[in-house]
């Protein structure tokens, strides 16, 4: 038997699910106005530094485990996702190429546990920056591309393969002759894993050609930007476009500029996995919206 | 030697060193700091609110950045060439400056402090 995605949500909710429905910018809480079932409504779940390979038992005693459960999370939703999207830093980094390899095979084999129809995977400064993104493209293809998905154009934007955090000039023409062929109230998500606009440039939070990339996403009146890098929920306006970072599934950060250094938050045994999780993002046909639903790492 | 001569040599000299002294106050303290991974070296520089400062710049491995985010001070830093920023701080406090080039990894605690009195 089928039960209807919303009413599911809700049930779970109701009986003190993980689920629940973030009201933001360029967000519509679930169950509101605009929540009427609309023929094309798809959600797709955001995975997020994974960090594959991070060692650190005051930060993580289960970095091994972390991201298997989420997975294992994600192939028990009642109704699957129309695809899953990892927004890079899928391994911790590694100077060792030979490791380097490793930690992305071992990360794909997990990876591959997954039970959705598709997976789509992006690359993080730790995966990519040490060689422009050589070994992550031996794995797993193209560092950029888009493709399209009822309605909804995505762009996966790469701003880690070069190690001064740039999209580049070659990649920001691509990007540019990609807006010029959709119609200007085109639904498109960006997804990518630094933050496209300054966040905290203290701790490295920025891209340093962004406001390049913002641009030309400007002309567009229906642009949302899910990212990583930053290991917590954050969400931020620029002009129209809403940017929405997600949760790492190895360790949390601190909030931005909150503390002197940026260093994982510590491993709380009273709370297991505090501050690890994942999301799905419901695209609503009607209205337009994205509805956010954050999940917490469980134990099990 | 005539009390005049004496008074006027006096003089003289005085001016020559008010003027070295101006002409030193003009030029910028040069401030060297070396990168290298992943340290920077000195990690924690001390400046005055208006000094006038260059930070001289070299790296003793790989590319690296140097990036001053607060006062949108930043630069490359290629092997086998310094780099010199001029900096004249506005504000007072303490401010993080970092390597803003992945460069292995400690990268992300290569980083160090610019203390502003």
């Amino acid at each position: 038997m089928t039960i209807d995605r919303r009413k599911f949500l809700q049930l779970a909710a109701l009986g003190g699910g993980a689920v629940f429905a973030s009201s933001l910018p360029g967000c519509a809480a679930m169950g509101g106005p605009a929540a009427s079932a609309g023929a094309d409504d798809f959600y797709f779940v955001q995975l997020s530094d994974s960090h594959w390979g991070f060692e650190g038992p005051k930060v993580n005693p289960d970095a091994r485990g972390t991201l298997p459960k989420a997975i294992a999370a994600v192939n028990a939703l009642a109704e699957p996702p129309d695809f899953v999207v990892f927004t890079g830093d899928l391994t911790h980094t590694t100077d060792n190429p030979v490791e380097r390899r490793k930690r992305l095979s071992e990360f794909r084999d997990i990876a591959s546990r997954l039970t959705v129809k598709a997976v789509r995977f992006m690359p993080g400064e730790h995966d990519a920056s040490l060689d422009h993104g050589k070994a992550f493209s031996e794995f797993f293809g193209p560092t950029h591309y888009t493709f399209d998905h009822k309605g909804v154009h995505f762009i996966a934007l790469d701003n880690v393969s070069d190690p001064a955090a740039r999209i580049g000039e070659d990649q920001l023409a691509w990007l540019a002759a990609d807006l010029a062929a959709q119609p200007r109230d085109a639904r498109i998500v960006v997804l990518t894993h630094r933050p496209l606009f300054d966040l905290a440039p203290q701790w490295d939070w920025a891209t340093r050609d962004g406001a390049q990339a913002l641009e030309l996403l400007a002309a567009h009146p229906n642009v949302v930007v899910f990212y990583g890098h930053i290991h917590q929920e954050n969400h931020h306006m620029t002009g129209h476009i809403a940017h929405h970072s997600a949760k790492s599934l190895m360790f949390p950060l601190p909030a931005p500029l909150s503390q002197p250094r940026r260093e994982p938050l510590p491993w709380d045994a009273s709370q297991p996995y505090r501050g690890l999780g994942w999301r799905e993002v419901e695209a609503q046909d009607r209205g337009g919206k994205f509805s956010l639903d954050e999940h917490p790492v469980g134990r099990a | 030697m005539d009390p005049q001569r004496r008074i006027v040599l006096t003089a003289a000299l005085l001016s020559l060193g008010l003027a070295a002294g101006a002409i030193a106050q003009a030029q910028p303290r040069v401030i060297k700091v070396s990168a290298r991974r992943f340290v920077f070296t000195p990690s924690r520089i001390e400046v005055r609110r208006g000094e006038a400062v260059v930070f001289e710049l070299t790296t003793e491995d790989i590319f690296m950045g140097f990036n001053l985010p607060d006062f949108n001070v930043r630069a490359d830093i290629v092997p086998g060439k310094a780099v010199r920023v001029p900096l004249t701080p506005d504000k007072a406090g303490t401010f993080t400056f970092l390597c803003d080039v992945f460069c292995g990894e400690g990268h992300e605690t290569m980083n160090g402090t610019l203390v502003v009195t």
